[in-house]
């Protein structure tokens, strides 16, 4: 493989186009609404009525507006249909070839498209998934050939770390100064590892780049292998994503048999290769040590740092941890440069970020929008609000290991900082919207059910402070507790935060803690009065 | 060796130890495999993979118990799997999920006395745009309600009648 070939691989596919393309949406969410038959059913009538060679009927990666699917797209004529059956796909056609079609129409003009910048999904719902050629001619694999032929590793850990990119995961540590530290390490044998265990409940957006453009994960991870020097990477992903797993393997496939995987690359000494690892439902396996534990076949727990994987990580070696995500704006970056990149976001927080849109909101699905965006333009704008016009209460974002933002808050800019600020994280991207039904004690101590299943038993704090914390929790809901299990409460929540071993941990307290900090209330209605006939007290902060 | 029983899958699965050298670190690559042949792990199963992978007995179970997505007792036929992710909770899969409790007489995570139908949940499916989901035997389903949910399992469940 040289760039010549990549050139004719693009050429051909560029110059086999059809007049017209049907894009199907094949990503989890519209193949569970049956796109798999909307898309077989469109293929037999345009074969049937002899238009193959106008037409072609491509199954593509997620189309992001969920709720309406399955989705499906028209080009040249940038028409959305929403909720297709198979039974609309002589309707479709026909309105290709002049005329209306009675299937219910999406609004390409609606902020919830309009407002996204599309970095990370720039291919998502445009290219087929399944095959490399759709991916190089899009300038696929064209990043990998820059780096090979022009830049020394060097040059690509600092185009890393002045694109201001920072982890996608959740944490946010600088990607760039990540590289350097696995580049200067000196070892014979380094790894690269893609944490794909996308385990925050409410979180899809690793799962949808991973079954809408897999390869550009790909190309990222090999470009941040040149980088640090390691020749094997590894793919953790959750089992629960049987599609992302098998739209990865058709793609380390492809890019193995078409030489950009495998030795050699591009007739240069790098040689990298890709291994898929499957986890098996923990999600402790999130956490970095943890997770690579589990590629080593062990039990997933997590260990003690210092030392960081960055210099002894999977057995042993230093080993590079970077999110789907993460890697996946790689190869934009390199394509257009770290400036450009930078110009992007705020001073701290640069380029964009994916976020999975879920809960009470009218517009559920996947977007992506520069790093401070308002809140409130994401909720209210792009999504729609609430169903019914109902008030929305609070957002919450960064899962388990998050907080919930009051509506009063939704002016607030999405960043690193400014989430942290409000006792939540960026996390890895999810956001639910919650509205007046939700009852935040009730939020709580469903994230810490989740927490203390999800707990691994090593430490003690995490282990047995989570069953502490959701007895009280549930004591509260039941509307038993008295003000001193609330005390009790928030003085479980900071014993376990500063104690726990790993981020799990660490973090479980926070739902409660962001919950208590906006909405006291809701926590002081529920306890008993106190023993001296007392009301209990008015909440400081609450809304 | 062959395994004593001269179950045919014991053999498939030999051979897929063997795809990755009888590396150690592939335990829970073999483990998803075992799972995929046999349906769940029982005792006599791991003992082969521990042989097999020679590793000790204890590494193969505290592996197996460690993670949620291996079962190590049989299922029903029919499994039935509520999505409780946070999206899908905050659209009602609380209330999903007792329905089906209500209406099967188990617990999530049991089974029903005639091994017909298996009752689990799931932490997140990462199909939240499209919550509440339900996986029927395998199959995502979206927009749950309480009602669409008892309709859907009550063909598998025991009827008295």
């Amino acid at each position: 493989m040289i760039i010549d070939d990549l050139d004719a691989i693009a050429e051909a596919e560029r110059s086999s186009a059809k007049k017209t393309v049907i894009r199907c949406c094949m990503a989890a969410g519209c193949m569970s609404s049956h796109s798999e038959a909307v898309k077989t059913s469109l293929e037999k009538i345009v074969r049937d009525s002899g238009l193959s060679e106008r037409i072609e009927v491509r199954g593509v990666g997620c189309m992001r507006l969920c709720c309406q699917g399955p989705l499906v797209g028209v080009d040249p004529d940038g028409i959305i249909y929403e909720k297709v059956t198979p039974e609309d796909a002589p309707a479709v056609i026909i309105a290709t070839q002049g005329g209306e079609a009675n299937v219910k129409r999406g609004d390409p003009t609606h902020p919830f498209y309009t407002k996204q910048l599309s970095i990370v999904l720039a291919n998502s719902g445009l290219i087929d998934p399944e095959r490399i050629e759709s991916y190089i001619a899009v300038d696929g694999y064209r990043a990998l050939h820059a780096v090979l032929r022009e830049m020394t590793p060097n040059d690509v850990v600092e185009s890393a770390i002045k694109s201001g990119l920072r982890g996608r995961g959740g944490a946010g540590y600088s990607t760039g100064l990540k590289w350097a530290t696995v580049a200067k390490t000196p070892a014979a044998q380094k790894y690269v590892v893609c944490n794909a265990d996308e385990g925050d409940p409410g979180a899809f957006m690793d799962r949808s780049v991973l079954e809408s453009d897999p390869h550009s994960v790909l190309e990222g991870m090999a470009i941040a292998a040149y980088a640090v020097g390691a020749n094997q990477g590894y793919i953790y992903v959750r089992a629960e994503y049987p599609l992302a797993i098998k739209r990865l393997q058709i793609a380390i496939k492809q890019a193995r048999q078409t030489g950009l995987l495998g030795s050699g690359i591009f007739e240069s000494p790098f040689s990298f290769t890709v291994d898929i690892r499957i986890g098996a439902g923990a999600y402790v396996c999130g956490e970095e040590t943890a997770l690579m534990a589990s590629i080593e076949g062990r039990r997933g727990t997590p260990r003690p740092r210092p030392p960081f994987p960055a210099e002894s990580g999977l057995w042993g070696c230093p080993t590079l941890i970077n999110n789907v995500e993460t890697f996946a704006n790689i190869p934009v970056i390199i394509r257009k440069g770290a400036e450009w990149f930078a110009s992007i976001g705020t001073g701290l927080s640069k380029g964009t970020k994916v976020f999975a849109l879920a809960g009470k909101i009218e517009n559920t699905g996947l977007i992506e929008v520069p790093m401070g965006t308002p809140l409130r333009q994401i909720v209210e704008e792009m999504g729609g609000g609430a169903p019914g016009g109902v008030k929305i209460k609070a957002v919450q974002t960064g899962g388990p290991s998050g907080g919930c933002i009051p509506a009063s808050e939704l002016d607030t800019p999405v960043d690193y900082e400014s989430l942290t600020r409000l006792g939540s994280i960026m996390g890895s991207g999810g956001m639910i919207v919650m509205d007046e039904s939700t009852r935040m004690p009730e939020i709580a101590r469903f994230f810490m059910e989740f927490c203390m299943d999800e707990s691994c038993g090593k430490c003690i704090p995490c282990r047995t402070g989570t069953v502490q914390m959701h007895r009280l929790l549930d004591k509260i809901v039941r509307r038993e507790a008295t003000p001193e299990d609330l005390a009790k409460l928030e003085e479980l929540c900071d014993m376990v935060a500063r104690t726990s071993l790993c981020g799990l941990g660490q973090n479980a307290p926070n739902p409660i803690l962001s919950t208590l900090r906006f909405f006291r209330n809701e926590y002081l209605e529920l306890l008993q009065a106190q023993p001296d006939g007392k009301p209990a007290p008015a909440g400081a902060n609450a809304t | 060796m062959k395994h004593a029983s001269g179950d045919k899958r014991f053999k498939i699965l030999e051979a897929h130890i063997k795809k990755f050298q009888g590396r150690q670190d592939a335990l829970i690559e073999v483990l998803h495999r075992a799972q995929e042949l046999f349906g769940f792990l029982e005792d006599d199963l791991l003992l082969f993979v521990a042989y097999k992978l020679k590793l000790p007995a204890s590494r193969v179970y505290g592996v197996a118990t460690f993670y949620h997505y291996f079962i190590l007792k049989p299922q029903g036929a029919h499994t039935c799997v509520v999505c409780t992710g946070t999206a899908c909770y905050v659209r009602g899969a609380d209330k999903v999920l007792s329905a089906v409790e209500a209406k099967s007489g188990i617990k999530a995570g049991e089974t029903t006395a005639d091994n017909e139908f298996s009752l689990l949940t799931a932490r997140c499916l990462g199909a939240c745009g499209i919550a509440p989901t339900v996986v029927y035997d395998g199959v995502i389903t979206p927009h749950q309600t309480p009602d669409a949910a008892v309709a859907r399992v009550n063909e598998w469940l025991p009827h008295d009648h």
